[in-house]
């Protein structure tokens, strides 16, 4: 692993003008509930510790008022600690004073929330220059990094336009604009991506993780869907009522659930979000038939760069699989069609069956596996990359 | 009925301050009042000695520059008609005194609101102030203005501030405070100053509320301006004190008719710079 970036130790936030007696309490082992009855007293986050890594994804996790908010907002200390110790490239944040606290926000953090918050009387471009402002930057330069920033957002040309002018998903390009343009180490992002409609919520999924493959920030993103935890995470922090229930990497979580509210998220997923064969599945881009000749299967394959062909009746109708050896030892044999080459017994599986019936299949074989419907007619192939990629998608046709 | 218990000297308490207030300071505010009133017979000497045609034209340009063309029409013939109707002199004179006061009124009123808006403390100070001076019959400001300016246009601006000032204090507060949590948030994430906060988010986005609140701050002074007419201001509300006295209902009313013409302009042009400067 890589430099730690960020130490959180032992923090808790009690919201409420004396936390005192809730801090105490938390100590003896109580719950927020407890406490809340107790000493009136709001609990946000219980003794929680974690590092933060240089250039990764740390996803937190948890249901609505888990406290995911409060911690990330510890971390540039929108909220003040009650007690603990976060450190940042060595530097204690707790103590530190309002001035370097200011610079430390400034040259440290870049931050993205889940409703944008863009400045309605400012333009695209003023908005992406805010930080920069802030830090005095000459207009010149501010202006271009703006620019750049927006450019690496996707928003050319809109400069000009002002935030309500623009879809939720072109403001919250704004939003990270904003954030990447002052060059931040850390970006935290608090529900970025919940307010947005699915399609556009993939999309920028996929733009933040190939942004972060070209400028290794370290980033800190929260969200309540462990889909896109799993997606854009390196690893996951679980919370659960002011406390971490896990931290793992996706696989640790889906794997070893450490307790009954983790099993249950993940039991969640698995429920909603069962992944059918069609969903993964790709096109088979050429087939050949009964009656090509060998050299023209051999073609076909080389055209392609695959090792083996479907074979299907004209109409589609799946036949079988003729692998490249198989074809050349026709050739050899100068042998016509290529009718008695190809494997007949070949093991087909239905378009709505579920991905998992593939795993046992996938075992056996590295050859391609035929999707073949209720009629006998080949949809489409599944060969391992598409089952590991459409894994880690979740789905993308879902 | 007679209640036994001695009334509680309230009367005699704030005269005694006044007193003491006017022995010790009254000096300085004589000089004061002494200066201010002639830079303000000078300018209204000096507006009145230019014709008439000539600061209409201007007040119609202005008109149309900070708000619209049909604003500067309605300018244009309502000034016309207080030249017609004899009432030229008069609402200079009127005029003048709003612009002092108002223009006093909002120097001191938006710091104070800021202020009111920032700390919670000051906030809980000012607002109970705030109720007085407004729910306080007006005509009981003249009475002190009067030892401390004397007879005249600074005791009438004196007591019109008061009088107009809070609406500009209540409304850059509340246009303050009703900026979201989330954007002030966001500007604390990029680490913006207290002061970075206030004039790149808050003051921008107040901007139309406190507008609303000048605007009112100049409807009232105008109102107070009027009855400041009977310690010894002139004015239109000079001519309506002048026909009260000598019972002419139509010298009343023609004068009447002056002042609502200006305070129809006035509010147009404020209401149209307040939206003209709302977030684009
Ligand atoms: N400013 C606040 N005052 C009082 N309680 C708060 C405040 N902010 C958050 N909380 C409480 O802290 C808990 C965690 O909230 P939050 O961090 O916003 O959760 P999440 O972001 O996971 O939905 C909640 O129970 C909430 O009521
Ligand atoms: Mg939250």
């Amino acid at each position: 692993m890589s430099e730690k970036k960020i130490c959180v130790r032992n923090v808790s936030k009690v919201f409420g003008p004396h936390p005192e007696r809730a801090l105490k309490l938390l100590a003896d082992g109580a719950d927020k509930e407890e406490i809340l009855e107790k000493t009136g007293q709001a609990v946000g986050l219980a003794d929680t510790s974690f590092d933060v890594y240089e250039g990764e994804i740390l996803v937190i996790m948890g249901l609505s008022g888990s406290g995911k908010s409060t911690l990330i907002r510890c971390l540039n200390l929108l909220n003040r600690p009650t007690a603990g110790s976060i450190t940042i490239d060595g530097e204690e944040l707790t103590t530190a004073g309002q001035d370097q606290l200011l610079r430390i926000r400034q040259s440290k953090f870049g931050m993205v929330f889940q409703h944008f918050a863009l400045f309605p009387h400012r333009t695209v471009q003023q908005n992406a220059a805010y930080g920069l402002e802030i830090q005095h930057m000459e207009a010149a330069v501010r202006a271009e990094k703006a620019r750049d920033a927006l450019k690496l957002v996707g928003l050319e040309g809109w400069e000009d336009s002002y935030p309500r002018q623009l879809s939720g998903g072109m403001q919250q390009r704004v939003g990270l604009a904003r954030a990447l343009a002052v060059d931040p180490d850390i970006l935290l992002m608090d529900e970025a991506f919940s307010a947005l409609d699915p399609l556009i919520r993939r999309d920028m999924q996929h733009e933040l993780i190939s942004l972060q493959a070209r400028m290794q920030k370290t980033i800190v993103f929260i969200t309540h869907d462990l889909d896109e935890a799993l997606k854009i995470g390196d690893r996951i922090i679980l919370m659960k009522d002011g406390r971490i229930v896990q931290i793992g990497t996706p696989e640790d979580i889906l794997e070893n659930p450490s307790n009954r509210y983790v099993e249950k998220f993940v039991e969640d997923v698995d429920k909603s979000k069962v992944l059918t064969i069609a969903s993964i599945m790709g096109r088979a881009k050429v087939v050949a038939y009964p009656k090509d000749g060998p050299r023209t299967a051999l073609h076909k394959m080389r055209d392609e760069g695959i090792s083996s062909i479907f074979v299907v009746d004209r109409d589609y109708t799946f036949r079988g699989l003729l692998t490249a050896d198989r074809a050349a030892e026709a050739v050899e044999h100068h042998r016509k069609p290529i009718d008695e080459f190809y494997e007949r017994d070949i093991q087909a599986v239905k378009p709505d069956d579920p991905v998992n019936t593939l795993f046992p299949i996938m075992a056996e074989t590295a050859k391609p596996v035929p999707v073949v419907d209720e009629d006998g007619k080949l949809q489409g192939v599944v060969v391992r990359g598409n089952l590991l990629a459409g894994l880690a998608e979740g789905g993308s046709n879902r | 009925m007679n209640l036994s218990i001695p009334a509680f000297p309230l009367e005699d308490i704030i005269e005694a301050v006044i007193a003491f207030l006017t022995d010790n300071f009254a000096f300085i505010t004589k000089g004061v009042s002494d200066v201010l009133e002639t830079g303000i017979n000078l300018l209204q000497d000096g507006l009145e000695f230019l014709p008439p045609w000539l600061v209409i034209l201007v007040l119609v340009f202005l008109a149309w520059r900070l708000a619209d063309r049909r604003v500067a029409i309605m300018t244009l013939f309502g000034l016309l008609l207080i030249w017609n109707l004899r009432l030229w002199n008069a609402t200079i004179d009127t005029l003048i005194l709003v612009i002092f006061s108002t223009g006093i009124a909002i120097i001191i009123g938006i710091p104070l609101g800021i202020t009111a808006a920032l700390s919670p403390g000051f906030n809980r100070i000012v607002m109970p102030i705030l109720d007085f001076m407004q729910t306080m019959p007006a005509f009981v400001y003249l009475i002190p203005a009067i030892p401390f300016f004397g007879l005249g246009p600074v005791s009438a601006i004196f007591s019109t501030v008061i009088f107009a000032m809070p609406p500009s204090i209540r409304l850059t507060c509340f246009g303050i405070q009703q900026v979201p949590g989330d954007l002030v948030e966001a500007a604390d994430a990029f680490g913006s100053t207290r002061k970075q906060k206030l004039f790149k988010l808050q003051l921008p986005l107040a901007t139309p509320t406190i507008m609303a609140g000048v605007n009112q701050t100049i409807m009232l002074s105008l109102s107070m301006v009027v009855i400041a007419a009977m310690i010894g201001a002139k004015g239109l509300g000079g001519e309506v004190w002048k026909a009260i006295q000598r019972l002419q209902p139509g010298k009343g009313f023609v004068a009447g008719i002056g002042v609502v013409i200006v305070a129809m302009i006035l509010d147009r042009i404020t209401q149209k710079i307040g939206r003209g400067n709302s977030c684009e």
